[in-house]
């Protein structure tokens, strides 16, 4: 069994984010996207007949599909809430193109959108989180990937230069990207290593900044994707892992579950890390794309600092990664966060990169990551010459 | 004595018994009877093996930092009290929990030995915490 080139990806819509919510609502955003998407692949809102959502942070509610179908106006044959923190989007895809092959629906709306507020009803922490991490302070992800950067740098020397230089390298590239948050001045190392300390090693401008906006994305059977407007981009490989929600207690703070999830990923496609002409890792913070490019294969484990260093990580250059500017310079809508790196690789792979495109872009990795380094979901998607 | 404001552990039945021990500033663990692992945190069966045959084993209160952050600007408005160390302790019994060390947030290192101290909070709560050994 596999999903390779069992669907494709056929539109997207996505807002720029902005930083303050004002009249917007969770649901209005999603109207929006939805719209956008659908009419970017060519269809109509009677052709979507499989919905995929994440729950916002900021509109929460329980059997939240139906209720969102019902606000969109959808009649589908599949639904469901993907619920793996940033890992969402990413996951969505393949969960689409799994209903697709099983025939259960023909074209799915996958999407998330959220605002930079936290609801009346705060989407509750599991008890035991409650218990055994919020009275010590371990609240929200910062700590937790701070840690998981102090470890590295104590076990394989990784420096934060080196991670400084993810966050300039993706502000170079947002610097191109009308819809980033943050694309109007370029960032040097020393900006970065300047900035506000806020979890010790990390700085200010390694740490996502909230914002309000959101995403959606088509995925399509073979034959409705014949008749799409845009190149479908097709999913040849999927991978997903997860062992640990809270960091203390996964089995490594520096070895991720994106290990086993991308090797999932690249063996469903038949392909390798070194194939690939752009990668999207998710970046919540700088040393989450160190861990990612290791742990993903794109480099030895240990090896991400120097790696990142080595290498132009530009839409110019020789390891084009998170050509969007990651959600570091394109801003973190809450779990629409994830759904970002989705786009851009499907952006780019259609050709549609417009000033920062990957030149002869046609296989892409992305990395979706949720929580504390906890759920990975990793796809390799392909545009056919 | 000021109000405690911040975030209090609401032991479940599960769990009630390490925070027992801990108002007692006894450091106690769950053991597998079965593999032998320690456990943390308390659960019903044991995560390696999914056995249920566990018991509660007083532990030696000693291990080592395995990492650590200084919290200078907190997610919550509950910790405005920042800056604060918050670490992962690797337990001399090979669990890690996550914790906080009771040093000036310089002297904090990866790997530094540690041992467990007790934090009245309130009189009906003890936290579990770690200072340098």
């Amino acid at each position: 069994m596999s999903l390779k080139g069992k669907a494709a990806a056929i539109g997207i819509g996505e807002l720029k984010p902005v930083k303050e919510p004002g009249d917007l609502t969770a649901l209005g955003l999603m109207a929006r996207v939805a719209a956008e998407a659908i009419a970017d692949a060519g269809l109509e809102k009677k052709d979507i007949d499989g919905f995929l959502v994440g729950v916002p942070f900021s509109d929460p509610g329980m059997i939240y599909p139906a209720s969102a179908a019902e606000v969109l106006g959808l009649n589908v044959r599949m639904l469901n809430q993907v619920d793996i923190g940033g890992a969402s989007p990413a996951g969505m895809i393949w969960r689409a193109a799994a209903a697709i092959d099983a025939g259960m629906c023909s074209a799915v709306l996958c999407i998330v959108a959220d605002l930079n507020k936290v609801g009346d009803q705060r989407p509750p922490v599991i008890s035991v989180q409650r218990e055994f991490e919020a009275p010590y302070g371990n609240i929200g992800a910062n700590c937790g990937y701070a840690m998981i950067a102090h470890r590295h740098m104590h076990e394989y020397g990784t420096t934060a230069r080196q991670m400084a230089k993810v966050a300039v390298d993706q502000r170079t590239s947002a610097l191109k990207n009308p819809l980033a948050t943050f694309n109007d001045k370029a960032l040097t190392i020393d900006d970065v290593l300047n900035s506000r300390m806020i979890v010790d090693p990390l700085h200010l401008y390694e740490i996502v900044s909230p914002v309000s906006g959101g995403a959606a994305i088509i995925v399509a059977s073979p034959e409705v994707a014949k008749r799409a407007k845009n190149p479908p981009i097709w999913l040849l490989g999927a991978g997903e892992y997860a062992n640990h929600s809270t960091i203390t207690y996964a089995p490594s703070i520096t070895e991720s579950p994106i290990k086993p999830a991308a090797e999932a990923a690249f063996k469903m496609a038949g392909l390798q890390p070194k194939d690939m002409d752009l990668a999207c890792p998710y970046d919540c913070y700088t040393i989450t794309v160190i861990v990612t490019l290791e742990d993903a294969g794109f480099c030895k484990k240990g090896d991400g600092g120097p790696f990142v260093m080595e290498h132009d990580l530009t839409y110019a250059g020789d390891f084009p990664c998170n050509t969007h500017g990651g959600q570091l310079s394109f801003g973190q809508p809450g779990l629409a966060g994830g759904m970002s790196h989705v786009t851009e690789a499907i952006r780019q792979l259609m050709g549609r990169g417009g000033e920062r495109q990957v030149k002869g872009a046609a296989l892409g990795y992305v990395n979706g990551n949720g929580g504390i380094m906890s759920e990975q979901s990793s796809l390799v998607l392909e545009r056919r010459s | 004595m000021s109000e405690y404001y911040k975030p209090l552990p609401k032991p479940s039945p599960t769990s009630r018994p390490f925070w027992e021990a801990a108002r007692r500033h006894e450091l106690t663990l769950q053991r597998c009877g079965a593999c032998r692992a320690f456990i943390y945190y308390p659960r019903d069966r044991c995560p390696k093996c999914f056995s249920d045959n566990l018991a509660w084993e007083r532990v030696s209160g000693r291990g080592k930092v395995y990492s650590f952050t200084v919290v200078r600007r907190a997610s919550s408005r509950a910790f405005s009290d920042a800056p604060y160390v918050l670490a992962i302790v690797e337990l001399a019994e090979g669990p890690r929990m996550t914790s906080n060390i009771i040093a000036a947030p310089e002297d904090v290192r990866v790997e530094m030995p540690v041992e467990v101290c007790f934090d009245d909070v309130t009189p009906d709560h003890t936290l579990v915490k770690f200072k340098p050994a």
